[in-house]
């Protein structure tokens, strides 16, 4: 082995060492979720869902006419009804699945594989690791709506052209309009779908196991639908998930229906913010004894 | 203010998970330049103790200081100047090892990415370094853990079992390295089972067993303290064993297997030679003979495996220690006798 001159702590100038931002930590976590198979799995459903969509009802020439969502009764009059249809689809199990296939995955799998260790011995605080992870799986999730929400417009305006289309409250909106509706309406979207990344991070953290995190965050998330649907329990929906998911639908109304939105922000607020803090505090203190 | 702070200062190490008393008050002092050897069995409680010292996990008791700075109160800023790896070095897999580099550089910051292609020479794996680790094989994930490690220009090296696992080659190569490390100022705390290495490498070792510190001090001390001898082979054992007990600065004199066998100081040899001659006995042969670091080592680690009398040279114990040691992870929570004069030595109970 050759010399190592240059490691030699003559010129170990340690004392005043800049420590590394929090976006450098952040920059390299996604550059681990991109160098990784499985991280396609989860894009892959995002992109052939609205495909499989689209493809059956080309195959089927279906006019809709009847449905009972108005944007399920226009897919062949306009492109842009298809990516309101696939959120409305996805929105409730698909893309919470996606968001915690990564969520529940970004620190238990570190913990397993004692690369967390590996981490937590450079010049990086542990505080700075945990905001990274939780922004590279909230980064994920919001990469996960946009790419469906982008296959399922450029799909369906292939199919059925980039036209004007009809909003939940019987307002036709000029094809420009339309699509930048869509586009918030993703958006929106995406803060009940942070919520569900903060439960997986806080479960991924806390358990130090990959799949149970992953299968842990589905499963709440199916617990809060099924309560929203038990007898007796009406009261409390409006404080599940459940009508979280459906926030978007006031910006597909004229006037836009902001009450939703604000609703939903301060009820996933208090479902991630607790997860989140949570999550960090056991990240702070716990023992890394993996690997 | 850390200037003068000691690479490593523990006091009080305490680790318990439930019942388990993994770690039971240690101290340690590795001072600036140590080769530092951290002795025990599996299961003593090494890993542990790092683990601590590195802030990976928190103490039940006690504190732990690296050039003056707590690693659970400052954090990542007690780390500056601090690099090796706890167990075996782990990196991304599905990542290459120039990759795994460039990332641990980006989170030490300052200029720690312009060294990568050196410390990539320094560990002789330049040419493998665009291949994922995945297909490394241990012996090179062991040295990518010290090219890492490297990357922050440690004034402190943590080695955890370095040459664990590695063939005869790959571990003849970790100990070159760890020399020439040692040699460069760095001071290295290096914990083995591997006694051969551990009496090659270290100037000063802390003997652990049973989550105790038995031993810290100097190694010659404890060599000398736990057996510094000499064999004698004379034409008349048995008058030769009674000049020896009658001769002031002597010690220990017994028949042995090949001779007698004693203790004493340089001086008092050269007086009892004197007087075997005067005495008109002949000397055949006189060896002087250290007890190896294994003896000391089950000595203080087992209590049972001392020679038949404290401080007699054992004859013949090599390198073959290491399997015993290996195998003894469940080392017995008897009370070790310590060695002959033991300065330093903790007793356990």
């Amino acid at each position: 082995m050759s010399s190592v001159a240059a490691a030699s702590p003559a010129a170990a100038g340690i004392a005043h060492a800049r420590r590394p931002s929090t976006l450098t930590v952040l920059r390299w976590e996604l550059r681990k979720l991109v160098s990784q198979k499985r991280t396609y799995l989860g894009l892959a459903l995002a992109v052939i869902l609205p495909l499989i969509f689209v493809l059956v009802q080309n195959l089927h020439q279906r006019h809709g006419r009847g449905a009972e969502n108005i944007f399920a009764s226009q897919i062949t009059q306009s492109g842009l009804a298809t990516p309101v249809l696939m959120l409305l689809f996805l929105s409730v199990f698909m893309l919470p699945l996606i968001a915690a296939l990564v969520a529940g995955d970004i620190v238990a799998n570190e913990d397993g594989n004692g690369t967390l260790k590996t981490i937590l011995t450079r010049s990086v605080d542990r505080g700075q690791i945990f905001a990274a992870k939780a922004l590279a799986a909230m980064v994920y999730a919001a990469i996960a709506v946009f790419l469906s929400a982008a296959v399922a417009t450029v799909a369906g305006v292939a199919s059925w052209g980039f036209n004007s289309v009809t909003t939940y409250s019987g307002t036709v909106v000029s094809a420009p309009k339309g699509l930048l509706l869509v586009f918030a309406a993703n958006a929106c979207y995406l803060i009940p779908l942070f919520t569900v990344a903060s439960i997986g991070v806080l479960l991924s953290t806390t358990t130090r196991n990959s799949a149970a995190a992953v299968v842990g965050t589905v499963g709440v998330v199916i617990l809060l639908l099924i309560l929203a649907q038990i007898p007796g329990l009406e009261g409390i929906r409006p404080y599940l998930l459940d009508e979280q998911f459906e926030n978007w639908h006031g910006l597909l109304r004229t006037p836009t229906d902001w009450a939703p939105i604000i609703h939903s922000a301060w009820v996933c607020a208090l479902y991630a913010v607790p997860s989140l803090l949570a999550a960090y505090l056991v990240f702070l203190r716990r023992d890394v004894a993996g690997g | 203010m850390t200037g003068e702070a000691p690479p490593v200062k523990a006091r009080g190490l305490v680790k318990r998970y439930k019942e388990v008393l993994a770690v039971d008050h240690i101290d340690l002092n590795v001072r600036a330049g140590d080769v530092y050897g951290f002795l025990g069995p599996n299961g003593a409680g090494k890993t542990t103790t790092l683990r601590m010292a590195l802030g990976l996990i928190t103490p039940t008791e006690g504190t732990v200081e690296l050039f003056g700075r707590d690693p659970l109160r400052e954090g990542a800023r007690a780390l500056q100047g601090v690099a090796g790896f706890v167990e075996a070095p782990r990196f991304y897999t599905y990542l290459s090892a120039r990759k795994n580099l460039q990332m641990l550089a980006a989170l030490d910051g300052d200029d720690a990415a312009s060294r990568i292609d050196e410390v990539l020479e320094t560990v002789e794996l330049t040419a493998r370094a665009g291949h994922r680790v995945g297909g490394y094989s241990h012996g090179m994930r062991q040295r990518l853990g010290i090219a890492a490690a490297l990357l922050r220009r440690p004034r402190l090296l943590v080695l955890d079992e370095p040459a664990t696992g590695l063939d005869p080659a790959g571990m003849r190569d970790m100990r070159l390295l760890i020399r020439r490390l040692a040699g460069e100022g760095i001071t290295v705390l290096l914990s083995s089972h591997q006694l051969p290495e551990v009496q090659e490498l270290c100037d000063r070792v802390a003997i652990v067993d049973s989550g105790r510190v038995v031993y810290e001090g100097a190694l010659a001390d404890l060599r000398r303290q736990g057996g510094a001898g000499y064999r004698l082979r004379t034409g008349d054992d048995a008058r030769a064993l009674e000049v020896a007990r009658n001769q002031a600065g002597v010690e220990h004199a017994a028949s042995g297997e090949h001779g007698l066998v004693f203790q004493a100081e340089e001086q008092d040899v050269g007086r009892l030679s004197l007087a075997l001659g005067q005495a008109g006995i002949a000397i055949l042969a006189l060896t002087p003979e250290l007890a190896t670091l294994e003896d000391l080592f089950f000595r203080l680690t087992e209590g049972a495996g001392a020679p038949e009398e404290a401080g007699a040279p054992s004859a013949g114990a090599g390198g073959g220690g290491v399997e015993h040691a290996d195998a003894d992870g469940g080392t017995p929570a008897s009370e070790p006798a310590p060695p002959a004069p033991a300065q330093r030595a903790v007793g356990i109970g």
